[in-house]
């Protein structure tokens, strides 16, 4: 039985699509109503909704063999992983937002608001600029506008959000995408059906 | 009877595993839980967590529970060779966890071969890490590498540039499209994308990937690579842990520590690698040392939840004796009972939540048993 980790959401009903097509079908996955795990024995799988945060602590403790986690979280968090696969899907990217008369003034120390405090710490190390992390769990948005702090580091999709909140995009962190992820050991046990599956999503998206 | 749960899981390991190793000659090594915080500091990259608890002694030295076991035993032993040194510890070391905050302390039991290390010697580690794990769990993988491969794959770029660095992480994620990224925002050396790619891929069963493996390090440059995986595997060839044997080109480390043979131990009913070992010749280096070394830990922290069953009873008798009955009467009862081969929990009213096998109550001196 392959455990899988999908992130709740429109990306995770999109990426049960692949695995569905992959031949990783699991047809009461369609009609949820409250469940949030579901299992199709004769495919051996069984599928769970996770927090999209969470589908690597998931698949890192093995609860889960295989997830679906988008890069900035991978990055976030460093599992312990493989990363196996692209899916080239929920693309977006992180990014520096500021007011637009934001100037980044050297002589003092820039405050940055954000949820990714291991991203943005390691994205100012590489340029040796001194940061005073603020960590927020969400409405990052609203951080410089009232003064908290001078810029945001912070996933921008379409970009929306930011204009309707009179901020800009000042430079791109990294390009993010949904990646296939496993357990280094269900790899090795389970390596059969991860290694099709994987084989079945590249196939299909070449 | 309840006595095969006398001995806690761990125990259980300890016991099997340090029998295994004296087998082979390896002497039990004891060290103190403390040593020169300065031995650390010097080798921070080393250590698996950054957190290192220190503390200054009564004569004002500063020092450091220690975080780990095999700085501690370069440091205290000598280098004999062309003599070879096997050794082999269970010891606890404090490390801070992953993502967490605070210390833990963590049981090891492991074994190291300093001195005049040579292929057999290699092979013998390899060896020991393979019955080490046969010996937790039916069903395991090593997973063998080389450094050499990733090193010469990654040689025109130097240590410690960003670059080097992010493909190697790449190379122990299995992560292909890592490196295409990169590769498409750096300007790498010609081919050296191509060849970290197919350093991913050459993994497998040995008899599958050492063909590509070989090809690939004649490509580098490196065929001594190649020779030495071929060499230190062959002991398994036509044994029963042959097949729980890959080369997996994932398993990596900080080069400026490790070098040659790299493997990691896996169990299927184990979520993290709980074996990790490979050849240290670097560290030795930089501990002003000619000598060469190998080594591997099992992390018993991870081994926790391998025995999940439970006694059926935490003892067999509850023995029940009133309140005012002699000593003398209940202990010669409870040695009575323990003569027949129970294990006895006497008390005079009850043993809160702990179950039994069977009650008995001790009346006028006599043991009636109630089941």
């Amino acid at each position: 039985m392959l455990n899988i980790a999908l992130p709740k959401g429109r990306l995770g009903e999109h990426v049960y699509d692949l695995f569905e097509q992959a031949g990783f079908p699991c047809p009461s996955i369609r009609n949820p109503g409250r469940r949030l795990i579901f299992e199709n024995e004769e495919a051996g799988v069984r599928y769970f909704w996770v927090k999209p945060s969470d589908v690597t602590v998931y698949v890192e403790r093995g609860a889960a063999d295989i997830g679906v986690a988008g890069r900035d979280i991978l990055l976030e968090y460093e599992p312990d992983v493989y990363e196996l696969c692209d899916l080239g899907i929920g693309k977006c990217r992180m990014a520096v937002a500021a007011p637009r008369d934001f100037r980044d003034d050297m002589r003092r120390t820039l405050r940055v608001a954000t949820k990714f405090r291991h991203v943005a710490e390691t994205y100012y190390a590489a340029r040796g600029r001194e940061i005073d992390i603020i960590h927020l769990n969400g409405s990052i948005e609203i951080a410089p506008i009232v003064g908290l702090s001078d810029v945001i580091v912070d996933i921008v999709e379409t970009g929306s959000t930011l204009r309707e909140n009179n901020l800009v995009v000042f430079e791109t962190v990294f390009p993010i995408s949904a990646r296939l992820i496993a357990n280094k050991s269900s790899h090795k046990f389970k390596n059969e059906a991860i290694s099709r599956l994987v084989r079945e999503i590249a196939g299909g998206r070449s | 009877m309840t006595e095969n749960f006398s001995f806690t899981n761990d125990e259980r390991i300890i016991f099997t595993l340090r029998a295994l190793y004296t087998k082979y000659g390896y002497q039990p090594y004891r060290m103190s839980k403390f040593e020169e915080y300065d031995l650390y500091s010097r080798n921070k990259d080393f250590l698996v967590s950054e957190g290192v608890i220190a503390f200054t002694d009564t004569g004002g030295r500063l020092m450091a529970l220690k975080p780990d076991v095999t700085l501690s035993i370069i440091k205290n032993t000598r280098d004999t060779a062309p003599d070879v040194e096997k050794l082999c510890y269970d010891e606890n070391v404090y490390r801070s966890p992953k993502g967490a905050s605070g210390y833990e302390e963590q049981m090891q039991i492991g074994l190291e071969q300093i001195g005049g290390v040579d292929l057999c010697g290699v092979s013998e580690v390899l060896w020991l890490a393979a019955e080490s794990l046969a010996s937790l769990s039916g069903d395991f993988v090593l997973d063998v590498s080389h450094l050499g491969l990733a090193s010469a794959a990654l040689s025109p770029l130097r240590q410690g540039d960003a670059t080097r660095t992010a493909l190697l992480k790449c190379v122990a994620d299995k992560n292909l499209h890592g490196i295409a990224e990169i590769a498409r925002d750096n300007p790498l050396p010609d081919g050296m994308a191509e060849r970290l790619c197919a350093l991913v891929e050459a993994s497998g069963k040995p008899a599958d990937a050492l063909p590509r493996i070989r090809a690939l390090a004649d490509e580098l440059g490196t065929p001594e690579a190649a020779d030495q995986l071929e060499t230190v595997l062959s002991v398994f060839e036509d044994t029963p842990y042959a097949d729980a044997i890959r080369i997996d080109t994932s398993v990596t480390g900080d080069m400026n520590y490790y070098n040659d043979i790299v493997f990691r131990g896996f169990l299927r009913e184990v979520a993290e690698p709980v074996l990790s070992g490979g050849q240290y010749d670097m560290l030795m280096k930089r501990m002003h040392r000619s000598d060469r070394a190998i080594g591997f830990a099992v992390y018993l922290d991870r081994l926790e939840r391998l025995d999940e069953t439970r006694p059926e009873a935490d003892a067999d008798v509850l023995l029940l004796y009133p309140p005012k009955t002699p000593p003398k009467d209940v202990h010669r009862a409870v040695s009575a009972l323990i003569a027949e081969g129970k294990t006895v929990f006497a008390a005079s009213h009850g043993a809160g939540r702990l179950t039994f096998r069977e009650r008995a109550e001790l009346i006028d001196g006599e043991v009636i048993t109630r089941v």
